[in-house]
């Protein structure tokens, strides 16, 4: 391995790259505009005061600069990431050259519907297609990510107890331990108390316990299923028929709806609101962090109180009902400008269609059965959490590493060495340096037996004491290990113009 | 199935490392009531060309913005895409890489957000932005819960000429916090006098820039009003690129600045994904929702980035967080960030001339045609007109002609009789001579 | 020298008078890691003994701080607002977080003491 250096800091394909403000330069630009024909402005003399600061660049070096910045990304196109929770599979291109049609494209929301029939019939499908797998019979659509679809059932949820007159009385919430943050953080934004149920020794809910905290205060229950554990929840419809007996609802988390779709429906389980992250299950990418997308399948009880707008089917003929006025069910409001994600909407279908209920139920099938070995073949070296088998997903956790002065931390960034995104760490928090392992279904045999020697000579190099495999891991990486302290106690959010010199004073 | 890589014989060799006979075995814990055996009505897996076929088929009975006159804005506008914009963002390292939770391997991510955020905050005229919300309105909706954390009080006041999208998210988030919501009533006019409604138990004042009806106006007066009480004055941009002609909301006083990013670098998508813009003042940094990108060091003293203030967040605050948001807009930020990279200073300020120039135009024909009243004497490329048939039917006619004319006010405000006669009309760069003549005749054959 | 009193969420508190200086303990630090940022509460409040009073954020995680005892904000440490490391570099002095008024001496009781709080570390590993 070659120490190396040169003398512009780059090395060989890997280029530092500055930021376009210090390579920008007054005199160039990246595009050619007509000037303007200078008729007389209209602006109510509230014209712009100074200039704005940014930087010209002409076309070639904006190319560059974007290429080399995405040169030092890992993604699913190159490698494997075995994310728990996270669903990173394989994103179709042939969902990109559809999103990218005009038709659905270069539509604007506010047309007159009367010229965007196929952007209401694409809605309507997708909407058809997310019933029928979950067996639930309404979907709102607008949610624009998983943790806002969460946000849209648990509206839902008070909607219906304000409808009952309950929405004073009944403002508990049960959320497992294991719960990801954005349950207990969405619970308490729609105005609920937070009360956590803990979990058995075999990972999942405890029954007596959930039981014991029903009462006429329980609004309802948020359970992951399978849950963050990668289990599958086997008292589920116990604790479904529990809950409403209490007079609550079920809001399931979809999060993890790639174990079982295809397999199981949601909605017989009991489940009376589930969010489905589009960019999870269905492959929509994720971009770097988003756009993501997340309808919420709801049951009768809480269909009627579903938000604007949504779209109805009345003899064929599709209507967008966009405002209360014209609506005949009890929308709890509206949660976003416009109608939802289109452009993921778009993707999700093309998925769909791609795969068919054979092809999806393959995809559950080829998760749990890569996750399984994993499983399998990893727990012998290192140490699963629970016993017997898991569902799309294996959680490991640190006991394994115990004495060696490696933290799961450190192994996580030793893998990148090995060239993997490392999988998921420290969550779920019930247990000690969680690891989360989530292969998906389109990762080939091949590729997770490589993982597989990989993380097994890891696991032997640190039960060994060689620390400095880990202790500065990464070192092979554009970037070492970043200070996060400094960033956290003096953030430094934005590039600033250096101050002009002074002049004379 | 060409995405799942898994044979036959793949599938029987893990199931004997795992010590299962077969895949049902790993599925034991579904209670048997829930076990399903090809009970969907749904068709079965496809090629690329059939899904082509039936997509296509779909996509063709749209009447595609580029194919037409077009000058339907209202929160998203149609602008030029540079070519180099949705090539960079296909790349595979952009478009399939995850959050980037792992800084080493994700600079590429973290450099854009942060030039990103610089950028936004230029644009406004403010000292820091975040990395980016969902879109403009949900945006709005953090900037009021913000407002509330910081002053303590939990009263918002709207004006009325916020697009009603915007207000009915506001008022859906704080009827379910229980916050207090008073919101005035729309009127084109240019006579309301919110400063006369906040007092001391106001948390924020809220007003769009240019409004709904496409007017602009100073904001100081209102900054002031707001601040001698104590309050924060949120100003929604609903079209960032009035930013290179008109004076930024930072420079009249605005505390929280929010705006629909989509008309930069984003295509149309009949109203999603877009990217919302979320700019503040330096001292109000820790009470911002959404990611952060930060710079630092690394262990050899190079200059890099890494998310930061994540303890705001939902995956570590969990009940107290900022907000429960886990995303931001990533592709569409980035497609943001390169689109006004090619742009620069001149770019940026030469189109928004042009999209002032392509409405004062627009305006200057349509003013003069019998039965149309322009309401809007100062604007930036969005204007209201009041015409002599009811704006809705008009509308349609349009249409029906082949110019999509605007949208009619009443679609956003159904039932409010005084609105039934205005149209919301938007030119952009993209008109041409030809459109607006287009639209001129179409317009006078509609109302005779 | 005043003495030092600690509960079991590894705060400490220390009385001159009818002022109690409270902080948390160097065990608390270590296990929080270098800590990025302190919210501090206003001058004025009153918190009653296990009340939150403050609140310390490492990089990956956020504690609440509880008033061991009951009391009404007097002071805070305006140091940690530049300096939160001060916490770090030394929890049990310097790195103190609030000062409150006594509204009961008799609370101090139910806390425990110095080698109280020893046992109970080692207790914990």
């Amino acid at each position: 391995m070659s120490t190396k250096t040169t003398f512009t800091g780059h090395r060989g394909l890997d280029h530092e790259e500055l930021l376009i403000f210090e390579r920008g330069r007054e005199a160039a630009c990246g595009v050619d505009l007509p000037a303007p024909d200078g008729v007389a402005s209209r602006l109510g003399g509230m014209d712009r005061q100074g200039g704005v600061g940014l930087p010209g660049l002409s076309e070639p070096e904006v190319m560059r600069h974007f290429v080399r910045l995405s040169q030092k990304n890992y993604a699913i196109d190159a490698g494997f990431y075995p994310l728990g929770s996270c669903t990173m599979k394989h994103n179709p291109r042939l969902n990109e050259k559809m999103a990218r049609l005009p038709g659905f494209s270069d539509v604007h929301p506010l047309q007159p519907t009367s010229t965007v029939p196929g952007a209401l019939e694409l809605m309507s499908e997708l909407a058809r297609w997310l019933m029928e797998l979950t067996g639930m019979p309404a979907v709102a659509m607008s949610p624009k990510a998983g943790a806002h679809g969460e946000l849209c059932g648990l509206m839902a949820i008070r909607a219906a107890l304000e409808a009952r007159g309950e929405a004073d009385t009944r403002t508990r919430v049960l959320v497992p331990e294991s719960a990801h943050g954005t349950n207990p953080a969405t619970a308490a934004a729609c105005g609920f108390t937070v009360d956590a149920i803990p979990a058995t020794e075999d990972g999942r809910v405890d029954l007596a316990a959930f039981e014991a905290k029903l009462g006429p205060d329980v609004a309802g229950i948020m359970l992951t299923n399978p849950n963050t554990c990668g289990l599958f929840e086997r008292d589920i419809r116990k604790i479904a028929d529990a809950v409403h007996e209490h007079g609550g609802y079920f809001y399931c988390d979809g999060a993890n709806f790639n174990a079982i779709v295809g397999r199981v429906k949601p909605g017989d389980l009991g489940v009376d609101a589930m969010h489905i992250n589009l960019h999870k299950t269905f492959s929509t990418p994720h971009g770097g962090g988003g756009p993501g997308a997340g309808p919420v399948v709801l049951s009768d009880a809480l269909a009627p109180f579903a938000p604007l707008p949504y779209v109805t089917s009345t003899g064929g003929e599709l209507k967008l009902v966009e405002d209360e006025q014209s609506s005949d069910a009890d929308p709890f409001g509206r949660m976003v400008a416009f109608h939802g994600q289109m452009g993921m909407f778009v993707r999700a279908l093309s998925y769909m269609m791609s795969h068919g209920s054979d092809g999806l139920r393959q995809v559950a099938e080829d998760a749990v059965l890569n996750a399984n070995y994993v499983l399998a073949s990893l727990k012998d070296v290192m140490t699963a959490s629970f016993e017997g088998p898991c569902m799309h997903e294996a959680l490991f956790d640190d006991r394994f590493l115990k004495g060696t002065g490696v933290e799961t931390l450190d192994f996580a960034k030793a893998m990148i060495d090995e060239g993997y995104h490392p999988m998921t760490v420290y969550f779920p928090l019930v247990v000690h340096g969680a690891m989360l392992i989530e292969p998906t279904e389109t990762e080939s045999k091949e590729t997770l037996d490589e993982f597989i020697a990989c993380m097994a000579d890891l696991a032997k190099s640190a039960k060994a004491g060689d620390k400095a495999r880990f202790e500065n891991a990464p070192e092979l990486t554009p970037r070492r290990r970043l200070d996060e302290t400094t960033a956290a106690r003096k953030p430094v959010l934005r590039w600033t113009p250096p101050a002009p010199a002074r002049a004379a004073e | 199935m060409r995405y799942l890589p898994l044979t036959p014989d793949d599938r029987q060799q893990m199931l004997g490392v795992i010590g299962a006979k077969s895949i049902d075995d790993l599925f034991v814990d579904v209670p048997e009531s829930a076990r399903i055996e090809n009970a969907f009505d749904l068709p079965p897996h496809q090629g690329e060309l059939e899904v082509e076929r039936a997509l296509s088929a779909m996509a063709s009975k749209n009447t595609a913005a580029g194919s037409v006159p077009f000058f339907v804005g209202a929160g998203a506008y149609k602008h030029h895409v540079p070519a180099t914009v949705d090539h960079l963002i296909q790349r595979s390292e952009f478009l399939t890489s995850y959050t980037p939770y792992q800084p080493e391997i994700s600079q590429g991510t973290l450099q854009y957000l942060f030039e990103f955020q610089t950028q936004v905050a230029l644009l406004t005229g403010m000292d820091v932005a975040n990395a980016s919300m969902y879109d403009g309105s949900t945006a709005c909706g953090e900037a009021v819960q913000m407002a509330h954390r910081v002053t303590r009080r939990n009263k918002a006041v709207l004006s009325g000429n916020l697009p009603p999208h915007y207000r009915a998210v506001i008022d859906t988030t704080s009827n379910f916090a229980g916050d207090a919501v008073v919101a005035l009533d729309a009127d084109v006019s240019g006579g309301e006098d919110i400063a006369s409604r906040i007092d001391g138990d106001t948390s924020c004042v809220v007003v769009q820039y240019p409004d709904f009806f496409g007017r602009v106006a100073d904001l100081s007066a209102i900054a002031s009003a707001a601040h001698a009480e104590g309050a924060l004055l949120i100003v929604a941009i609903p079209e960032i690129i009035s930013m290179g002609a008109l004076r930024t909301p930072g420079d009249m006083g605005a505390d929280i600045v929010v705006a629909e990013g989509q008309s930069i670098g984003n295509a149309l998508n009949y109203g999603g994904p877009y990217v919302g813009l979320f700019a503040t003042r330096q001292k109000y940094v820790r009470q911002m929702p959404g990611r952060l990108a930060g710079e630092t060091v690394d262990a050899d003293g190079k200059r890099g980035y890494v998310l930061t203030l994540s303890t705001r967040e939902q995956h570590i605050r969990r009940e107290k967080a900022t907000s429960n948001i886990c995303t931001n807009s990533g592709l569409c930020c980035l497609a943001f960030t390169i689109h006004l990279a090619l742009l620069g200073e001149q770019g940026f300020t030469r189109l928004a001339a042009l999209n002032h120039e392509s409405a004062c135009k627009l305006a200057g024909a349509l003013e003069k045609l019998p039965g149309v009243e322009l309401l809007t004497p100062a604007f930036f490329n969005e204007f209201t007109i009041r015409t002599s048939k009811p704006a809705a039917a008009v509308i349609e006619a349009l249409a029906d002609k082949g110019v999509l004319g605007g949208v009619p006010a009443s679609r956003l405000m159904p039932g409010n009789d005084a609105v039934s006669d205005l149209i919301v009309v938007a030119a952009t760069e993209v008109n041409t001579d030809q459109d607006r003549a287009a639209y001129a005749a179409a317009l006078t054959e509609v109302l005779s | 020298m005043a003495d030092t009193k600690y509960t079991k969420d590894h705060e400490w508190v220390r009385v001159e008078g009818d002022t109690a200086t409270v902080g948390i303990t160097d065990y608390a630090q270590e296990q929080l890691g270098d800590v990025v940022y302190v919210e501090l509460p206003d001058i004025g409040k009153s918190v009653g003994a296990g009340d939150e009073a403050a609140v310390v954020e490492s990089v990956k995680a956020a504690s609440e701080v509880y008033a061991p005892i009951s009391g009404e904000v007097v002071e805070v440490n305006e140091a940690l607002a530049d300096a939160p490391n001060g916490v770090n570099d030394d929890a049990a002095g310097a790195g103190w977080f609030v000062k409150l008024k006594l509204s009961d001496a008799a609370e101090l009781e139910k806390l425990m003491s110095e080698d109280e709080y020893k046992t109970f570390l080692a207790e914990l590993d």
